[in-house]
C-alpha cells in the first residue's frame, strides 16, 4: 500500500527525493491479536490440569485437616466407614488394583494375539475386516460394558462356580469385563508397534530359516517390546480410572478382600456411589472424593509418564 | 530374547546342524508348532468378535422378550367380545357404575363427572380401575421363543388367569414418552433431548478450543514472536518455546485422565465455584431453582475439557498432513500467515479434523461417570428448558435402570441401549458422509 502511494504522489515521473526504503517486517497488530488467542487456546490445556491439580489438591488439604482423619490411618488402615470415622483408603486400593489386574491378564494375552495375528499373519484384506471390527469393540461406551458385566457375564459365573461361591456383585465379573474393554487398547497399540518393525529383519529371519511364528515371537516381538509394554501400561492406567463396569458389577461395599467372587468397591466405583446421592458441600464425604480422586490421578499419572518413559529410553531406532 | 534361547536350550546349541532325516523332523515339528501358534492367535482376534456378538446378543435378548400379564378381570367378560372403541359413551359408563364401587365412582364424579369425559378417558378409567392389568413375569427373548411350553406351564400353575404375550420393550411409545415411576410407561426423549443439548453444547465450546490450540502447536510454535536483538525479547521466545513444549505434552497426559476426575473437577469449578453462572443466575434465566449449578451447561463444558485432547490430538494430525507447498505458494502470493491457515490450512484439513469430531463426538455420547459425579438428575420428566435446565441423559438413564434388581428396568435399559447404539451409529455416519463430502469438493 505505502509503495503504491509513493509512485501516486510522483508527479509527472519526475524523480523526487524518496525516504529509504522499509524492508523490515512491518508489525500486523491483527495476526499479533490472533497469535495470541491461539496461544490461549493452547494455554487452556495447561489450566486443566493446574485446575484439577488445584482442585483435588485444596479439597483433600481440607480432608487431611479434619480431626476424625489422620494421614497415617488413611494409608495403612484397612476399614473405609465414613458413617463411622473411619478413613483407611487400602479397601478401594486393594479392590481397584485387583480388578485391574483381573482385567490385565484378560486383556494381554488376548490383545497381543490379536495384535500379532493382525500385524503378522492376517491378509491386507482380513485386516481390512478385522481391525474395524476391534475399533468397534472400542467404541461402545462403557456403561453398556457394565450391563454386559451384570446381566451377562455374572449369572455365567455364577452358573460355572455356584450360586454360593459368587455373590451377585463380583470383582471377578467386574475384572474380565474391564479386560475386554481394554482389549482394543492392547491390540491396537501393539499392532502399530509391530507394523513399525522393518520387513528387514523379518527377511533375515526368515533367510537364516526360522519359521513365521519363530520370526514373530524371536525377531518382531523383542523390537518391538518397548512399545507393547507402553501399549500395557496405558491399558493398566484405563483399567484403573474405568468407572461404570466396576460400579455397576463389583458392589457397592468396601471390604479388603482378595477373594474375587466376593463384592468390592473400587475407588472409581466409591466416588460415583458417594456423588450420586445427595452430596453437601464442605461435609466429610465431599471432600474425601477429592482425597480418592487425588489418589487415583496421582496413580494414573505416574503411569502415563511411565509408559512415556519406557517408549522413549527403551525403543530400538532403526534406520 | 534370542540369545537367552540359544544359551538356556541344550537342543538347538550342539554346535552341529541336524543331517539327513532329522532335519526334516526338525523343520516340521517347528512347522506343526508353527501351525498351531498361527491357530492360537487367530483364536485371539475371533474372540473379541466373538464378544462383540455376544453383547449384542445379550442386549436384543432383553430388550425384547415375552410379558405375562394377569387381568383382574379379563376384558372379554368386562366388553363382552367387543372393542371398546366401538362401545358408546353411555355403555362405558355403565361398565364403570356396575363394576365400581360408589365411593370410588363418588371420587371421579367429583373430579370430573363422567358424563363429561371422553371415551378415551372413561376407557383408560376401565383399564386403571376395572381391568387392573398387572404384570407377572417377563421373559428373555431366547426363553419366549424356544421355551414356551416350559414356561406357559410354570406360568399356569402360578398365575392361572395370566397372558404370555410378545412385548418390544424398544417401541415408540418408549423413545417420546418422558420418564416414568413404572418400567412399563417409562420412556426416553427427556434424556435423548438432554443428551442432544449437552453434545451441542460440547461441540460449541470443545472445537474452536480444541482447533484453536491445534493451530497455535502446528503452525506458531517455531515462530519468534518477540524481538530477537534484545535480551528480554531473546528471553521470551525461550519461555514461549518451552511453554509450547509444555503444551503437547500435557496434552498427551490430560488425554490419560480418569474421565471420572474431569467430573470431580467439574463439580468444584462448574457446579459450585460457578454455579451464579451455570445455574443462570448471573443472566437472570435460571431456568429451574432447584438444579444449583447441576445444568446442561455445567455439563456440557465439564464434557468439552474431557474431549478438549481428543479434538486437539487428531485436529493437529489433519493439520500437519496438510502439504507444506500449499502454505510456501500462499506466502507467496503475498497472504499473511493468518490469511494462509483460514483460507488454504483450515479448508484442508477440514476433513481430518472432523474425524477427530467423530471421536471426540463418540466419547463424549457415552461417558457417564462425570456426569454422575456432577450430579445430573435421575428422574426427571420435563423437557429441558435451555442450557439452564436440569437434565439427565441417555447413559444416565441406561446406569440407573440396569442398578435396579427388577427384570423389567433391565429390559427397558437394554431398549436404552439401543437407542443410545443407534444414536451413536447415525452421528458416526452423519460424519463419515460428511467429511467424504468435503474430501470430495477439495481439489487435489
Amino acid at each position: 500500500m505505502a509503495d503504491q502511494a509513493r509512485v501516486a504522489t510522483d508527479p509527472g515521473g519526475t524523480v523526487t527525493t524518496r525516504p529509504p526504503l522499509d524492508l523490515r517486517r512491518r508489525p500486523r497488530i491483527g495476526e499479533a491479536i490472533i497469535q495470541f488467542i491461539l496461544f490461549a487456546c493452547g494455554l487452556t490445556s495447561i489450566f486443566v490440569t493446574l485446575g484439577i491439580v488445584y482442585v483435588l489438591g485444596k479439597e483433600s488439604l481440607l480432608f487431611f485437616r479434619d480431626p476424625t482423619v489422620s494421614l497415617v490411618d488413611f494409608f495403612t488402615t484397612t476399614i473405609w466407614q465414613p458413617s463411622i470415622g473411619k478413613f483407611g483408603i487400602l479397601p478401594l486400593v486393594n479392590a481397584t488394583l485387583m480388578t485391574s489386574l483381573i482385567a490385565m491378564l484378560v486383556a494381554i494375552p488376548l490383545g497381543l494375539g490379536a495384535a500379532i495375528y493382525l500385524a503378522e499373519y492376517a491378509s491386507e484384506r482380513a485386516r481390512g475386516i478385522l481391525k474395524p471390527i476391534l475399533e468397534l469393540l472400542a467404541g461402545v461406551p462403557t456403561v453398556v460394558y457394565g450391563y454386559f458385566a451384570l446381566t451377562f457375564v455374572t449369572p455365567i459365573l455364577r452358573s460355572v462356580f455356584g450360586q454360593d461361591t459368587v455373590e451377585i456383585y463380583n470383582d471377578l465379573s467386574a475384572g474380565i469385563v474391564v479386560g475386554i474393554l481394554i482389549i482394543p487398547i492392547v491390540a491396537t497399540l501393539s499392532e502399530d508397534a509391530l507394523s513399525a518393525v522393518p520387513t528387514a529383519l523379518r527377511q533375515a529371519a526368515f533367510g537364516l530359516g526360522a519359521t513365521k511364528f519363530e520370526t514373530a515371537v524371536h525377531v518382531v516381538v523383542p523390537s518391538a517390546l518397548s512399545g507393547i509394554v507402553a501399549a500395557g501400561i496405558i491399558a493398566m492406567s484405563r483399567a484403573v480410572g474405568e468407572t461404570m463396569v466396576v460400579a455397576l458389577a463389583a458392589g457397592a461395599s468396601p471390604n479388603f478382600t482378595f477373594n474375587p467372587f466376593k463384592p468390592a468397591e473400587t475407588m472409581t466405583g466409591h466416588i460415583a456411589r458417594i456423588s450420586g446421592g445427595d452430596l453437601s458441600y464442605g461435609t466429610i464425604d465431599y471432600t474425601s472424593i477429592f482425597a480418592i480422586g487425588l489418589i487415583l490421578f496421582v496413580i494414573t499419572m505416574v503411569l502415563n509418564i511411565l509408559s512415556r518413559w519406557v517408549v522413549q529410553r527403551f525403543r530400538e531406532v532403526y534406520e | 530374547m534370542i540369545r537367552a534361547d540359544l544359551t538356556s536350550s541344550v537342543v538347538r546349541s550342539t554346535g552341529r546342524l541336524p543331517e539327513g532325516a532329522a532335519v526334516h523332523k526338525n523343520v516340521s515339528a517347528r512347522q506343526r508348532v508353527g501351525a498351531i501358534w498361527q491357530g492360537l492367535l487367530f483364536t485371539c482376534t475371533m474372540i473379541s468378535i466373538v464378544i462383540l456378538l455376544l453383547l449384542l446378543y445379550n442386549i436384543a435378548n432383553d430388550a425384547f422378550g415375552g410379558i405375562a400379564v394377569q387381568q383382574e378381570v379379563p376384558t372379554s367378560e368386562i366388553y363382552a367380545n367387543r372393542q371398546p372403541s366401538d362401545l358408546s359413551q353411555e355403555d362405558l359408563i355403565g361398565i364403570l357404575t356396575q363394576r365400581l364401587r360408589s365411593r370410588v365412582l363418588h371420587n371421579l364424579e367429583r373430579e370430573r363427572p363422567l358424563a363429561e369425559r371422553t371415551p378415551a378417558d372413561l376407557i383408560a378409567i376401565i383399564n386403571a380401575e376395572v381391568i387392573k392389568p398387572e404384570l407377572v413375569a417377563i421373559y428373555p427373548l431366547r426363553e419366549y421363543l424356544f421355551n414356551r411350553s416350559e414356561i406357559t406351564a410354570q406360568l399356569t400353575q402360578e398365575f392361572p388367569r395370566a397372558e404370555i404375550r410378545f412385548k418390544s420393550w424398544l417401541s415408540t411409545s418408549f423413545i417420546t414418552s418422558p420418564m416414568a415411576s413404572d418400567a412399563q410407561g417409562a420412556g426416553v426423549r427427556t434424556a435423548i433431548l438432554g443428551t442432544l443439548w449437552m453434545l451441542g453444547l460440547t461441540i460449541l465450546f470443545a472445537f474452536p478450543l480444541g482447533i484453536g490450540a491445534a493451530l497455535y502447536l502446528e503452525e506458531y510454535t517455531s515462530d519468534r514472536p518477540f524481538d530477537v536483538r534484545s535480551p528480554v525479547g531473546r528471553w521470551l521466545n525461550t519461555a514461549t518455546d518451552r511453554l509450547s513444549t509444555l503444551i503437547a505434552i500435557n496434552i498427551y497426559n490430560l488425554s490419560g485422565v480418569p474421565s471420572i476426575i474431569y467430573g470431580i473437577l467439574g463439580l468444584a469449578i462448574f457446579v459450585r465455584a460457578l454455579e451464579p453462572i451455570t445455574s443462570g443466575q448471573a443472566f437472570g434465566q435460571a431456568a429451574d431453582e432447584t438444579a444449583n449449578g447441576r445444568t446442561i451447561i455445567a455439563a456440557a463444558l465439564t464434557m468439552a475439557l474431557l474431549v478438549l485432547p481428543v479434538v486437539i490430538i487428531s485436529a493437529q494430525e489433519a493439520i500437519r498432513a496438510v502439504p507444506n507447498s500449499l502454505r510456501q505458494a500462499s506466502y507467496g502470493l503475498g497472504a499473511t500467515r493468518w490469511q494462509t491457515i483460514w483460507r488454504i490450512v483450515l479448508p484442508s484439513a477440514m476433513p481430518g479434523i472432523l474425524t477427530g469430531a467423530i471421536l471426540a463426538i463418540s466419547r463424549a455420547i457415552g461417558e457417564t461417570a462425570p456426569l454422575i459425579v456432577i450430579g445430573a438428575s435421575t428422574f426427571i420428566v420435563t423437557d429441558p428448558s435451555g442450557p439452564f435446565a436440569k437434565f439427565t441423559v441417555l447413559p444416565i438413564q441406561i446406569y440407573n435402570w440396569t442398578a435396579r434388581p427388577q427384570g423389567e428396568f433391565r429390559a427397558i435399559a437394554a431398549a436404552a441401549i439401543i437407542v443410545l447404539l443407534i444414536l451413536l451409529l447415525s452421528m458416526n455416519a452423519t460424519a463419515i458422509i460428511l467429511r467424504n463430502y468435503l474430501r470430495s469438493k477439495r481439489v487435489s
